[in-house]
């Protein structure tokens, strides 16, 4: 046996970018957030070859969840064919060699910026979600450490009065994206800055996601089945945005969230935020083959 | 001095709410609190009343679970209360705190968040209690504030646009929206103008005598505690010097240090 | 006839401790009161008259003796009774009267008044009706009822102050000066529901400036004067 049968040849990088003790310790800090659902797990967050707030702890649970085996899917904002999305799907391909997709059905690892695809995921699927602030407390408590003493206390007092400020002030509640949602009854997240729209996709959910803050160096869980409830009063009913009513202009989509294009005349069309549903529906009805998977919601409503 | 004791209790046979035992509290050389002992039964309003640096205030916030005193013993006869409270950890504290005890601070800024609203800062003791529905906490918002003499039409606006009686009056709402067991207050009529200060003490003694809200209250203001209190404690230098009812104490002072305290009230 | 007071040897001084000194007020009293008596404490000025209602009333604390109280729930001793005991005693059992009216800013005269009874237990409305009773008995004019006593006159203010102080039947009811600044026909109304109080058998011990008001109750008198009390020997004396 010689030396050179036990040692791997040299490589200008590490297979997916980070380097084996980086994605050991995130591995680790994945499962710590999985076994305590909604709890805030610090990380050591490396450095990527990407700014902080581009998606970086996103990125680096990515890349420590990636094999060649696996299809990848990069949305941002709803959309696989945006610039920030674009780059990543092709950073995480080259330094995988995982083959990527944009069809949500296909794809086995998902990272997305501020949605959650309309199509139903599955058991499966991994969800990762880039997240900016995961502190849902930052608001009402500037102070961390008395903030972390607030979660293990389930002091949550605050996240209400916030809530009833907003109707006091505005008549409802103003809180758009972000939604603050209980986990498992026990820790209150933030769910990254997805719509209202998207958060009732979480609660009891088939997948598994994992959001991550690669500047705060955070990183938290909603495992598969796993209740999801965003805070409210129980006399003041959750309220996703009113997009049940609107149709895409360019595929007919109705009943999905949709993006407001504004028109020169001052009124608006919308287009179906989740750019691959739309693609989908447009091929569809001129008659190609293209399968439109299972849907959170039907006809505007969540089912 | 010669030292009266007086008798136990014969025909009041209720148990004190809260019993204090030899409360001692140092910061570093300075003994701030020197085998501080009370009692107060339901519905009773005890007064501590001392010069600046007597220890009194220290002694407020170990009763509020603020602080936690070196030595002693501190409980409250309540269902589901037991032992010696400055042993509980801060989740329990938290929520004794929440449930049992209101206070009422000199300074508003300790007591209320100046930018949300009124009625909010009295809702937030209802939501850690786990009140979870809008219209319950407006209207039990509304009800303290009311109680408290505070103009409703003002009721969503900030403490921080507030005069200081009113803040005073916002507190006030907040310490007894959950109805709790003890009030605690602490100077909370000092630095307010003298008319100000008639219409706070007397909403006080309102609530007292309507709720008979079982009160703490300390001050330096030989009058506020005249006007409120049953008995009174007197306090020097982190001890109890002399303790008994109120016309009493002030009438007829038994120690050197509680003379010259009434012959200098004004 | 039912004992209601039994004084034993009582003994009051002050101390004076920013002058070092030591001041008797009076000692060795010892005297029995009974159910619907009525007794004169008599003497010159500065004989201990009010200090020894305010003793019986533990506003002062007395330096030795028993004040022993036959109340509804059995004998204690004021002297020596804890707090507690004497806070409930004076809510339903002892009255004390003076000549000033304790005003509180914003409490109407008849708030005022029936607070003694809410507080004994009365429910508010029927309190508050009873006031009106003594209010109008005492002469107060009825313009005056809801308004706040803080500006009233002092006679206007010592009918506020005796309507409420008699407002509740007492055991034991002290009474120190309480026909100062009155006029006419509120010392005569006074007498009325001194003598109805009386009758009920409220035990009453007072001190008057002209007894000649109240001469029709008396039972008997004692005289604080020192030279007429075989038992004391004190003076108002630095000792």
């Amino acid at each position: 046996m010689s030396l050179k049968s036990l040692t791997k040849t040299w490589e200008p990088m590490s297979y997916g970018f980070l380097d084996a003790s980086a994605k050991r310790e995130i591995r680790r800090k994945m499962l710590k957030a999985i076994a305590v659902p909604g709890c805030q797990i610090p990380y050591a967050s490396r450095e990527v070859p990407m700014a902080r707030g581009w998606g970086t702890g996103g990125l680096q649970v990515s890349c420590t969840l990636i094999n060649p085996g696996m299809q990848v899917k990069v949305i941002d904002q709803g959309a696989d064919d945006s610039v920030n999305a674009a780059s990543i799907r092709k950073f995480l391909a080259r330094v995988s060699g995982a083959p990527t997709t944009m069809n949500t059905l296909e794809a086995d690892l998902i990272q997305s910026r501020h949605r959650i695809p309309e199509e139903k995921l599955r058991e499966d699927q991994i969800l990762v979600l880039q997240v900016p602030n995961p502190e849902p407390l930052r608001p009402v408590q500037p102070n961390m450490s008395i903030a972390r003493q607030m979660h293990a206390d389930a002091d949550y007092g605050r996240m209400w009065l916030q809530l009833y400020e907003q109707i006091v002030r505005s008549g409802r509640v103003m809180q758009g994206a972000s939604y603050p949602s209980l986990v498992n009854g026990r820790f209150v997240m933030t769910p990254s800055p997805i719509p209202r729209w998207d958060v009732p996709k979480m609660d009891m959910a088939a997948h598994l996601t994992i959001l991550s803050a690669g500047r705060e160096k955070r990183l938290h869980a909603v495992p598969p089945y796993t209740r999801v409830e965003p805070l409210v009063f129980d006399d003041v009913p959750y309220r996703v945005e009113e997009h049940a009513a609107l149709t895409c202009s360019r595929s007919g989509a109705r009943g999905f969230f949709m993006n407001e294009i504004p028109q020169g005349d001052g009124t608006s069309t919308y287009e179906v935020s989740d750019s691959e549903l739309g693609v989908k529906t447009i091929r569809c009805r001129d008659g190609e083959a293209a399968q439109v998977g299972e849907t959170w919601y039907k006809s505007g409503e969540m089912v | 001095m010669t030292v009266v004791t007086l008798n136990a209790p014969q025909f009041v046979d209720t148990k004190p709410l809260l019993t204090a035992r030899n409360v001692c509290k140092s910061y570093g050389d300075v003994r701030a609190l020197r085998d501080v002992s009370a009692v107060v039964y339901p519905g009773e309003v005890l007064g501590i009343v001392g010069e600046s640096g007597s220890g009194k205030s220290t002694f407020l916030r170990c009763l509020n679970l603020e602080e936690v005193p070196d030595a002693g013993s501190y409980s409250l006869d309540l269902p589901d209360v037991q032992g010696n409270l400055f042993d509980l950890d801060r989740y329990a504290r938290r929520m004794l705190c929440a449930t049992q005890i209101g206070i009422v601070y000199q300074n508003p800024h300790l007591g209320l968040l100046m930018n949300h609203s009124s009625s909010g800062n009295v809702a937030e003791r209802l939501l850690v209690a786990g009140e979870r529905s809008f219209d319950v906490l407006r209207d039990k918002a509304r009800d303290a504030l009311d109680a408290s003499e505070f103009p409703l039409e003002r009721m969503d606006a900030p403490p921080s646009e507030l005069s200081g009686g009113m803040q005073q009056r916002v507190q006030l709402a907040k310490a007894i929206a959950l109805e709790p067991a003890l009030l605690l207050l602490d100077e909370p009529t000092t630095g307010l103008d003298v008319s100000v200060q008639a219409l706070v003490l007397d909403t006080l003694k309102r609530l007292q005598q309507e709720r008979q809200i079982t009160m703490v209250i300390v001050s330096h203001d030989l009058g506020v505690i005249q006007t409120l209190s049953d008995r009174v404690m007197v306090m020097r230098h982190g001890q109890v010097v002399e303790q008994g009812l109120v016309d009493q104490v002030f009438q007829d002072p038994q120690h050197s240090y509680t003379q010259q305290l009434v012959h200098a009230k004004l | 006839m039912t004992l209601v007071l039994d004084i034993r040897d009582l003994d009051k001084g002050f101390t004076m401790h920013h002058l070092g000194t030591k001041m008797a007020a009076f000692a060795g009293i010892s005297f029995q009161l009974h159910a619907g008596e009525f007794l004169l404490l008599k003497g010159r000025n500065g004989a201990g008259k009010s200090t020894l209602l305010r003793t019986l009333y533990r506003s002062y604390l007395p330096g030795s003796g028993e004040i022993l109280f036959h109340s509804s729930h059995g004998v204690i001793d004021l002297a020596r009774a804890a707090d507690v005991d004497v806070s409930f005693l004076r809510k339903t059992e002892v009255g004390f009267v003076t000549q000033f009216l304790t005003a509180r800013p914003r409490v109407s005269a008849e708030a005022l008044v029936a607070e003694p009874l809410r507080l004994s237990g009365v429910a508010a409305g029927e309190a508050l009706e009873e006031a009106r009773h003594w209010l109008d008995a005492f002469g107060v004019k009825r313009a005056l009822w809801a308004a706040y006593p803080t500006t009233f006159s002092g006679g206007e203010q010592q009918k506020v102050n005796l309507a409420r102080a008699l407002i509740l039947p007492q055991r034991l009811l002290l009474l120190d000066e309480p026909t100062a600044s009155l006029d006419a026909s509120a010392r005569a109304a006074l007498i009325d529901r001194l003598a109805e109080l009386k009758a009920k058998g409220t035990a009453m011990i007072g001190v008057f400036h002209h007894p000649g008001d109240v001469a029709q109750l008396i039972n008997r008198e004692i005289d604080l004067t020192p030279e007429t009390q075989s038992q004391e020997e004190r003076e108002d004396v630095v000792v």
